[in-house]
């Protein structure tokens, strides 16, 4: 394998992370305040669909350059409204956070398609949209491997990197950060030192859609540029696979994102290896999935969630 | 307020059937938004549903593998876990069903179909007890397991109807002649593809109800489903009751693929993606309170909606996803039942006034 190639590998892999990094920021800020969400799945169908719309419209309105973050911001907005309905069925009214996490899905799979088809005159599919362009960091994109690598990438795999530190710095730097994890590991302890515990879990599952709404937009920006059915077909749950990976810590979640893309790049790639020629294309398509459960099982032990995760918060209870 | 706490606890049936009612009528509110007729379209659905013998007879075929599937999806939530994968499973059944079906032809039906439905029960009970061993022996999430195993078994049935059950030329395994259809029914339903998977679903549900609620082992996987951490202070296995409910769960679901290809279909497609068998489980599973009963009802309703979803898109012109809004709001109302009893207040309190009176 070239040098060339090596690059192009680096470059796949962190388009097919990004969307992953934002999901599971997203999911890590709702977990982290105790509420469990399967429905990032979902959250990101939102943000694909929305992205979809809304930067075909911005397109269609003259933005040109700026359709797509156009895109990205009514994705989050989306995103957040998603989250609220999980957040008023499982924060205020108790419901099963799972199974209010599952109607988000189920929600989202369905008004979705529904308001595609009423929007484009029954077309299952939006249709194909100018996504975002690959920028070129002047100077560092031309250091050999690593500059085409890493430095010549799509707009939000940056701000995905950057998100990563600065949600690292707020969850365990800042009393915000320590509130919203008190609030996951004890919450009648924060309730007791005046943490106002449900409002804390508001504001976690609202970023969480936030977070994971710009997720699923990433995938109709850069990758497929039109939303239909298919656009995400189980990245959430594999963002969810990531918080838990990277033990609900950004720099870990990031970690573990990074190596699910990897392991999709490189089913891209690995055709283009001699010894492969003979191998049937299917388990070459299953080399992610089967990497996943390998590397849980060898690397990763008991898992290490919030204390109060799962739980609804009754203050009578206290 | 005790009182009133105690009318709803007694009458159980009253919130998932107003949630019922919501979840139609946020559907009404969602088509006249997108300025479609709501009478209309759900008088097409209904008429879709119970126009023709033969569009009886298919709902119900519909609903069959939602009842297995949804047993599943209860059976492993009893026992404290969420089984994704349903899905992997089913496709893992259809799979032995196919390759048993196709490779020992020569064998008289009678032996031949029981061998088959019980190689996928087998199937998919092995399939889903990976997800569950590694929970027991390695403490991983099995959310994350299923999830990745539905993934693999989409290759890895794709895999063998390609290379060794594939119809050359064509995306499709051979017919397969071992055949679980109920011939007698199939004329009587206008040749609705009816088969003997859907009498297996409920006496599954029966299994599943006598299993959990009547015998000791049953006892142990709801205590352990319960709280694990109390089960094993009590002296149980909760490892092995782990394993055990996700083969049994497992084994629910390769019934149903076993039920697809054997009574439905009779041979076995390439997938392009996961078929969503296991999706539709779970909701199932949650409408029906994952309750063995409750899921039969829930799939029925389930199977119904989504087979009559056609007839209103033909009809009224109405995109058939919008059944996925009012299934998932019912699914909303139900899991937060605080909703629906807001909803309910006024009455309740109007009757007690009346009887004062």
């Amino acid at each position: 394998m070239d040098l060339t190639t090596l690059g192009q590998m680096l470059n796949t892999t962190l388009v097919f992370s990004t969307a992953l990094i934002f999901a599971s920021l997203g999911g890590i800020f709702s977990e982290r305040s105790g509420v469990v969400n399967i429905g990032i799945e979902g959250l990101m169908t939102f943000g694909a669909f929305a992205a979809a719309v809304g930067g075909y419209y911005a397109e269609d309105a003259g933005l040109g350059a700026w359709a797509p973050w156009i895109g990205v911001l009514c994705a989050m907005a989306v995103g957040v409204i998603g989250a609220l309905i999980h957040a008023v069925a499982s924060i205020t009214f108790k419901a099963d956070q799972t199974i209010s996490g599952t109607v988000i899905n189920f929600l989202a799979a369905g008004s979705t398609l529904y308001m595609v088809k009423l929007l484009f005159e029954g077309a299952g599919e939006s249709p194909l949209i100018n996504g975002f362009d690959k920028y070129a960091i002047p100077g560092l994109s031309k250091i050999p491997v690593i500059g085409p690598g890493l430095f010549n990438n799509y707009p939000t795999t940056y701000l995905a990197i950057i998100l990563v530190i600065v949600v690292y710095l707020v969850l365990f730097k800042t009393p915000f950060g320590l509130r919203l994890r008190a609030v996951g590991e004890h919450p009648s302890a924060a309730d007791t030192l005046g943490v106002k515990v449900n409002r804390m879990r508001y504001i976690g599952v609202m970023l969480s859609g936030l977070l994971a709404g710009i997720g699923g937009a990433t995938i109709t920006l850069t990758t497929t540029g039109t939303f239909a059915h298919n656009t995400i077909s189980g990245q959430g749950f594999i963002a969810i696979a990531a918080m838990i990976f990277g033990k609900w810590n950004p720099l870990g979640a990031f970690g573990a994102a990074v190596f699910f893309g990897f392991s999709q790049a490189i089913r891209n790639y690995v055709q283009l290896f001699g010894w492969s020629q003979n191998i049937p294309q299917e388990f070459i398509y299953m080399i992610p999935y089967v990497l996943t459960i390998i590397v849980l099982v060898s690397a990763v032990g008991r898992s290490s969630a919030p204390k109060a995760l799962g739980q609804p918060y009754d203050p009578s209870k206290r | 307020m005790n009182k009133f706490r105690k009318i709803l606890s007694g009458d159980s049936y009253i919130v998932p059937l107003v949630a019922i009612v919501l979840g139609f009528l946020v559907g009404a509110v969602v088509m006249l938004i997108g300025g479609y007729d709501p009478i209309a379209a759900y008088s097409a659905l209904f008429k879709r549903v119970f126009g023709s013998a033969y569009d009886f007879g298919e709902a119900i075929r519909e609903m069959t593998p939602l009842m297995l599937t949804g047993l599943s999806v209860a059976f492993a939530f009893r026992s404290g876990m969420f089984n994704i994968g349903a899905d992997g499973q089913v496709l893992i059944g259809m799979t032995v069903a196919s390759v048993i079906g196709i490779k020992l032809a020569g064998m008289p039906s009678f032996l031949l179909v029981p061998l088959a439905i019980i190689g996928a029960a087998l199937g998919g009970g092995l399939w889903a007890g990976i997800a569950g061993y590694l929970k027991a022996k390695r403490g991983i999430n099995e959310v994350i397991t299923t999830i990745m195993l539905n993934w693999i078994a989409l290759y890895f049935a794709n895999y063998i109807v390609r290379n060794f059950l594939l119809i050359p030329g064509q995306n499709r395994s051979e017919d397969i002649p071992a055949s679980m259809s109920m011939t007698f029914l199939n004329s009587l339903f206008d040749n609705a593809r009816l088969h003997w998977g859907t009498i297996i679903a409920l006496l599954a549900a029966v299994f599943f109800y006598v299993y959990l609620w009547k015998t000791k082992q049953g006892y142990e996987m709801r205590a352990v489903g319960l709280n694990p951490h109390a089960a094993e202070y009590a002296g149980m296995n909760v490892g092995r009751n782990v394993m055990k409910a996700m083969f049994i769960a497992g084994v629910f679901a390769g019934l149903a693929g076993a039920g697809e290809v054997l009574g439905v279909f009779h041979y076995q497609s390439v997938f392009a993606a996961s078929p969503g068998y296991g999706f539709d489980g779970i909701a199932v599973a949650l409408l029906g309170l994952t309750h063995p009963f409750g899921v039969i009802l829930a799939a029925i309703l389930y199977g119904m909606l989504t087979y009559g979803s056609a007839g209103m898109s033909f009809n009224a012109d109405v995109p058939p996803e919008l059944i996925r809004i009012v299934i998932g709001s019912i699914i909303f109302f139900i899991a937060a039942q605080g909703i629906v009893r807001f909803v309910l207040k006024p009455f309740y309190f109007k009757r007690k006034k009346e009887k004062v009176l």
